[in-house]
């Protein structure tokens, strides 16, 4: 039996990362492969369309219930959903309280130590929070656990900069453990020339653009369903692009220790395909009145 | 006459700091001074209040400790809960022996252990809950509680607890003070900033409650700031200002109530024994309520006799003779003391370190007692306490900060005290190398030391410790002589 390997996706918030996660994971167990995602975000969403559930019951909330983690069992927290995919969220407080990111810490512990990598695996996803804002957070790409570390990202100014951070990150652990950036995944927002975009920065990153995700209203629709696009619709081409993905994750061994961008040579790449203007060192620190002064003047 | 000679003292330091690599030799340098009468400040020669070097052993506690173990904590009719994981509460209950008058459990809680236990649960969902829960039932079981304070362990400030607003609501529904205090273990370099934050958290929750409120007063009222009244010390402090007419209305915080202290406000001067851990409360009164305050020393004959009038000479003619009536009665007493100890421990050397104010205020009780201090520091001190230790500690007598395990070690070896006074920490290295030792944290489970009745106490517990004939018994192993031959087979 190959060899289980562990993934992490990682992307700025918002950008599409359970619900791509989803597709793809969906996809790997349409393909005959035994995944389980591990969702590493308080909101608990990581396996809503996997489980066609609003919020499944999390590690950190069982745990709170039954007063502590030592009082769970594996099958309190794990369900199966769609194509046999394990799934378990750690869980968290609401925001502005506790800590979360312990909370992924003693999910992820709690899930070794009561032997849920099991050997029948093939992969494990983490679906890790958009912003790495502490330890807790990069728990999941800590030795022994993720190898490989897809970012999910788009041809938007704010994603690709935090991109560019994660990979900051990865390059930390990469020295100490054996994580390692494993491609980028770009989920269209359909800017102009979005795929060379990212192709440009994932070439700057040491790393490839695994693969393109076009824009299709359908995963909206499965959404609203809380299905992936390959329950709801597997006739439809978006599906087909998931399998393309599932099937990339599949034979990918271009695993590299990334070579993270300066601030400059990102707004230099940014500005070469447009999507950031020449800063204007005139204006800066000019309140409008002023401004308003000198074209009067 | 110190033990050694200026050059000699400063050539024992450069010994001693020889082994330390380059940067915390010179870090360790800065902490390290010989003394010198005629300086006014200790700016220049010594270096105090920074962090602790990695890797060497010191003797520092934190906030907490500082805050609950030190203010807070004696408070007797207060409950101190110690928000955050069991040990930090459990480790610290009823460690320093602050004695009270009450039923523990009933009326007064020092010596119990209030916690909310953090779980993993906790941190990952906060304790805010908890902390709500754990004040009604502290409401429901002790009653006759007058306030609670919630001292803040590390991981509070870590997860950002609310405690101010869970403190604030539970306030106002047992209608009783309830007080947040952020005196997280990280912060600051030692116990000292907790005690800065606990005066704070006095001045913002408590200090004016009963401003406006009628107080009977008297013009004698008199507050005890900084006196925790380990092994009764408070108590022999009071007597001595009660029989020179004054009114003591409070007690900080020893044996002392919630009422006391909201009641200070009214007083007419408060007496400050740790300058260190209260005098942040005492200029806070002094700006606000227009409150003089005074330092004084209670150790031995002669820091009492000058304390007493020092004290007088803020009030009338009448407290004056009173305080001259208090020194002839117990003149003779004191006297007798040291007729019965001073030959027995004449000449004798000490070396100190301890915590807030005793390097400096016991030197007094030893020269009373015919001994001579060689050698002093403190745990936390800030450089407005060695300000005042220069002129207590005779010349080129060796003075050190935040001292190593090392350092100290060497120090004694090198000087040969006769007797040390330090804390538990320390204790038994010194007793295996066979150097005569009291505890002057907690007074070796003895006390009080405080005033006449404290002096006759801590002359005896001297002389016990001294003159103990086990001390001649001892042989520390690199004392024993071995045989030339055998060195070398080994």
């Amino acid at each position: 039996m190959a060899k289980l390997r562990q993934c992490a996706i990682y992307g700025k918030g918002g950008i599409g990362k359970s619900t791509t996660t989803q597709n793809l994971v969906a996809a790997l167990a349409e393909a005959g492969k035994k995944v389980m995602i591990v969702g590493c975000d308080p909101k608990a969403d990581s396996t809503r369309l996997i489980l066609h559930s609003k919020a499944q019951s999390t590690v950190m909330h069982l745990a709170a219930e039954a007063g502590s983690v030592e009082d769970l069992e594996l099958e309190d927290v794990m369900a199966i959903g769609f194509g046999g995919v394990k799934c378990v969220e750690s869980g968290g407080p609401e925001p502005g309280v506790g800590c979360a990111g312990r909370g992924v810490i003693t999910a992820i512990n709690f899930l070794e130590e009561e032997g849920a990598y099991d050997e029948d695996l093939d992969f494990v996803f983490y679906d890790v929070l958009g912003d790495v804002v502490c330890g807790g957070f990069a728990m999941p790409i800590r030795e022994n656990k993720a190898q490989e570390i897809y970012i999910v990202v788009s041809g938007e100014m704010m994603a690709m900069y935090a991109a560019n951070n994660i990979a900051k990150g990865i390059v930390k652990y990469a020295n100490s453990g054996g994580v390692r950036l494993a491609g980028l995944i770009c989920n269209s927002r359909k800017v102009d020339r979005e795929d060379e975009l990212i192709e440009a920065l994932a070439a700057r990153l040491g790393t490839q653009m695994i693969h393109f995700v076009p824009r299709d209203n359908v995963v909206q629709h499965a959404e609203i369903r809380r299905m992936t696009v390959i329950e709801y619709d597997p006739t439809a081409k978006q599906a087909d692009e998931y399998r393309a993905l599932a099937q990339k994750v599949i034979d990918n061994t271009k695993l590299v220790i990334p070579t993270p961008l300066e601030m400059d040579e990102l707004e230099e790449l940014l500005m070469e395909f447009g999507i950031m203007e020449q800063e204007d060192e005139s204006i800066i620190g000019k309140t409008a009145a002023e401004l308003a002064a000198e074209a009067a003047a | 006459m110190a033990a050694l000679s200026r050059e000699d003292t400063e050539a024992l330091i450069a010994e001693v700091l020889e082994v330390y690599p380059e940067k915390a030799k010179k870090d360790r340098a800065k902490h390290l001074m010989i003394n010198d009468k005629t300086l006014e400040s200790s700016k220049k020669c010594i270096t105090s209040n920074r962090k602790s070097l990695p890797g060497v052993m010191t003797m520092r506690g934190c906030a907490y400790a500082g805050s609950k173990g030190v203010v807070w904590g004696p408070i007797k009719d207060m409950i101190s809960i110690s928000h955050g994981p069991i040990g930090c509460g459990q480790y610290a209950r009823a460690g320093r022996r602050n004695y009270y008058v009450g039923t523990t459990g009933v009326d007064a809680f020092c010596e119990m252990n209030f916690t909310s236990d953090f779980q993993e649960k906790d941190i990952v969902f906060g304790g805010d809950k908890k902390l709500a829960k754990l004040i009604e039932e502290i409401e429901m079981l002790f009653p006759l509680n007058k306030g609670i304070s919630v001292q803040s362990e590390c991981p509070i400030g870590l997860i950002g607890d609310d405690i101010e607003a869970v403190s604030k609501k539970a306030a106002a529904a047992i209608g009783k003070p309830v007080v947040p205090v952020r005196c997280e273990g990280f912060r600051g370099v030692s116990q000292s900033l907790g005690h800065h934050i606990a005066n704070d958290s006095v001045r913002d929750w408590i200090l004016s409650n009963r401003d406006g409120q009628a107080f009977e007063t008297t013009p004698y009222d008199v507050a005890i700031l900084g006196d925790y009244n380990i092994g009764g010390d408070a108590w022999a402090s009071r007597i001595l200002l009660e029989e020179m007419g004054l009114r003591v209305v409070a007690q900080w915080s020893g044996d002392g109530t919630l009422a006391e202290m909201e009641n200070t406000p009214k007083v007419k001067l408060n007496l400050l024994h740790c300058y260190r851990s209260m005098n942040y409360i005492a200029r806070h009164m002094e700006e606000k309520y227009g409150i003089p305050w005074l330092e004084y020393n209670f150790f031995g004959p002669t820091k009492i006799k000058e304390s007493l009038r020092k004290i007088a000479s803020f009030f009338d003619d009448k407290i004056k003779e009173g305080a001259e009536a208090v020194i002839e009665k117990y003149t003779p007493m004191m006297e007798a003391v040291i007729a019965k100890y001073k030959p027995r421990l004449e000449g004798k050397k000490v070396m100190l370190y301890v915590g807030g104010l005793r390097p400096r205020h016991v030197v007094g009780a030893y020269e009373d007692l015919g001994m001579e201090v060689i050698g002093t520091g403190y745990e936390f001190a800030h450089n407005d306490d060695y300000d005042r230790t220069i002129k207590e500690m005779g010349d080129a007598t060796l003075i050190y900060d935040d001292v190593t395990g090392y350092e100290f070690e060497e120090f004694v070896k090198a000087m040969k005290p006769d007797l040390i006074g330090s804390g538990i920490k320390e204790k038994y290295v010194f007793h295996k190398m066979g150097v005569p030792f009291r505890q002057l944290h907690s007074w070796d489970y003895s006390g009080p030391y405080h005033g006449v009745d404290g002096f006759a106490i801590f002359a005896r517990d001297m002389d016990m410790t001294l003159n103990n004939p086990c001390w001649s018994k001892l042989t520390p192993p690199w004392r024993k002589q071995v045989p030339l031959a055998e060195q070398k087979a080994a």
